[in-house]
């Protein structure tokens, strides 16, 4: 039978720890919506998101109160409407009718965020994945809670060059379009090397084409119950401190486990992932960066932060796995600027820079997320950015992505505010030098060598 | 069998355990087990009970309990048992 520690251990987490699960995200495939008259595909998309979802927001609701763990996000994500809209739209202002149809259905049903707004281009781009990516900083200028992703590489097809030197464009396009909220739009804008399909964490989550018709994938969160539990093994040595992150990874995750089966049951939809992610708010007491503060580093991004943060990773993806069956989407610790209070602290404080950051994206999931830079940053530096990230990714056969913020009328020095979970941010400052004539070449990198595994 | 974990935090006086119970009875609620202590003058209380046969909703009682809390000047929570086994018994 329980005991009254074990109780008041659970308790603790929720109430001082900040144990939360982080969200409930409901995939929906439009495929079945297609259609060639886009006033009808617009119809079919909105009707089929707001029966599925009717119920998404209050059985979450339920869930958190039965079980007293509060789910802080309840959430959708959608086929890639690049495969869905191809038939309707034939320009980019057509897909900017289905974003707004998305935004529409999403406020409908309460949750707020819906992605998959989303091209998967990584070895080419079809006409209607270079219209809806061209249709992105209008999309996200005209909606509120869409977001979008697109896919520009992969470890097996290699580098899409020419979608990795639109990106550069769109990014600042995108932040010219909302310069009036600080560039917010590129906050729902995300580029990847490696997406996986059953991501439920914003703002990359799509519901992929290997997906079932709906499916429920969970994203658990915690990163102030690993710090607490790690400030009982200060001076221990590394065995130690694995063997705590573990265990804590463990009870975590059971709860994300526990909330995704009800909800899976709930709803009646099938349980698909638990995402094992240390995502972070800006609130203290909830940040990776306090982690790896308390592992040994004076501030985070000190050397030794990549080798801390690369067992930090791998110790919550061990203890995770035996939580649950069905592990996947990013599953490792976010390192997002703006949403962390002790990464604003050390870009604050000039402990931590964009290239360290890069080098910490080597070893966790994700990218360079939620991080502010000079407006005045030209397309082919944001090109250059995006293809030595994706680098990362092809060669390492990991998901990394970009998710960067040209803040229109701020330089560095400068801080931008996003509100709510996304947080606040010091502009930091970008490599000066040129990589215009490298971005331009066009064309693909080839798959690396390591790829060839058949 | 339908478990749930009461638990009750705050400053010890006197008839918190009657008048939980009191009111649990009332909504034919069991409790099967009470553990209590007393921490730096501050009352821990945990309950385990059954509403199986309870006379309203888990919504209901969780919401009479924290009322009755308030009231006597204590947090009362009511959870559904099982994010306890999750987490503690693999």
């Amino acid at each position: 039978m329980l005991n009254m520690f074990e109780v008041i251990e659970t308790n603790n987490m929720i109430e001082h720890e900040k144990l939360d699960v982080r969200t409930i995200t409901m995939g929906i495939s439009l495929l079945d919506c297609c259609d060639s008259d886009l006033n009808a595909l617009n119809e079919k998309i909105y009707k089929k998101i707001t029966t599925y979802a009717r119920n998404l927001v209050s059985t979450g609701e339920e869930i958190a109160r039965d079980f007293g763990v509060p789910i802080v996000n309840k959430r959708i994500s959608v086929t890639p409407i690049a495969l869905v809209g191809g038939c309707a739209c034939k320009t980019p202002d057509d897909f900017v009718t289905i974003a707004q149809t998305l935004d529409k259905a999403a406020k409908e049903v309460g949750v707020n965020f819906i992605g998959g707004y989303s091209a998967l281009v990584c070895k080419g781009m079809t006409q209607a994945e270079e219209n809806l990516i061209r249709s992105i900083p209008k999309a996200l200028a005209s909606t509120e809670r869409v977001c979008s992703s697109i896919n520009v590489g992969s470890t097996k097809t290699g580098l899409n060059m020419d979608a990795v030197r639109l990106m550069g464009e769109i990014v600042v396009e995108t932040a010219k379009a909302t310069r009036e909220s600080d560039s917010l739009g590129c906050a729902k804008l995300v580029v990847f090397c490696n997406a996986p399909d059953d991501n439920p964490f914003m703002a990359g989550a799509f519901h992929g084409v290997t997906e079932a018709d709906a499916i429920i994938n969970v994203g658990v969160s915690g990163p102030g119950v690993v710090k607490v539990a790690l400030e009982k093994a200060r001076g221990e040595n590394f065995e130690v401190l694995c063997e705590t992150i573990k265990k804590t990874a463990f009870k975590i995750t059971r709860v994300g486990q526990l909330v995704a089966q009800e909800a899976s049951k709930r709803l009646g939809v099938p349980f698909g992932i638990i995402d094992l992610s240390l995502a972070p708010t800006p609130a203290v007491g909830d940040s990776v960066a306090e982690i790896l503060e308390e592992i040994g580093l004076e501030r985070v991004g000190a050397p030794g932060t990549t080798a801390a943060l690369a067992m930090l990773n791998d110790q919550v993806k061990k203890g995770g796995v035996m939580a649950s069956s069905y592990v996947g989407g990013l599953s490792g610790a976010f390192i997002p600027v703006s949403e962390d209070q002790g990464m604003i602290d050390a870009v604050s404080l000039g402990a931590l820079t964009l290239e360290k950051l890069e080098a910490m994206t080597c070893v966790c999931s994700v990218g360079l997320d939620m991080i502010a830079i000079p407006g005045d940053t030209t397309p082919s530096t944001i090109s250059g950015i995006i293809a030595d990230e994706a680098a990362i990714g092809m060669i390492n056969q990991k998901t990394t992505a970009v998710r960067i913020i040209p803040v229109i009328g701020k330089g560095v020095g400068d801080t931008v505010e996003f509100g709510g979970l996304l947080g606040y941010a010091p502009v930091m400052p970008v490599n000066q030098y040129s990589c215009e004539k490298f971005v331009n070449r066009g064309g693909r990198i080839p798959a690396p060598i390591h790829s060839f595994k058949n | 069998m339908s478990k749930v974990i009461i638990t009750v935090v705050g400053k010890d006086t006197v008839g918190i355990i009657a008048r939980v119970c009191t009111y649990l009875a009332q909504m034919n609620v069991n409790v099967m087990d009470i553990s209590q202590t007393i921490v730096q003058e501050y009352f821990n209380m945990m309950m385990i009970a059954d509403m199986e046969k309870a006379s309203g909703t888990f919504e209901e009682i969780s919401e009479g309990l924290e009322n009755l809390g308030q009231e006597i000047g204590v947090a009362v929570k009511c959870q559904r048992e099982e994010i306890f086994l999750k987490m503690h018994r693999i």
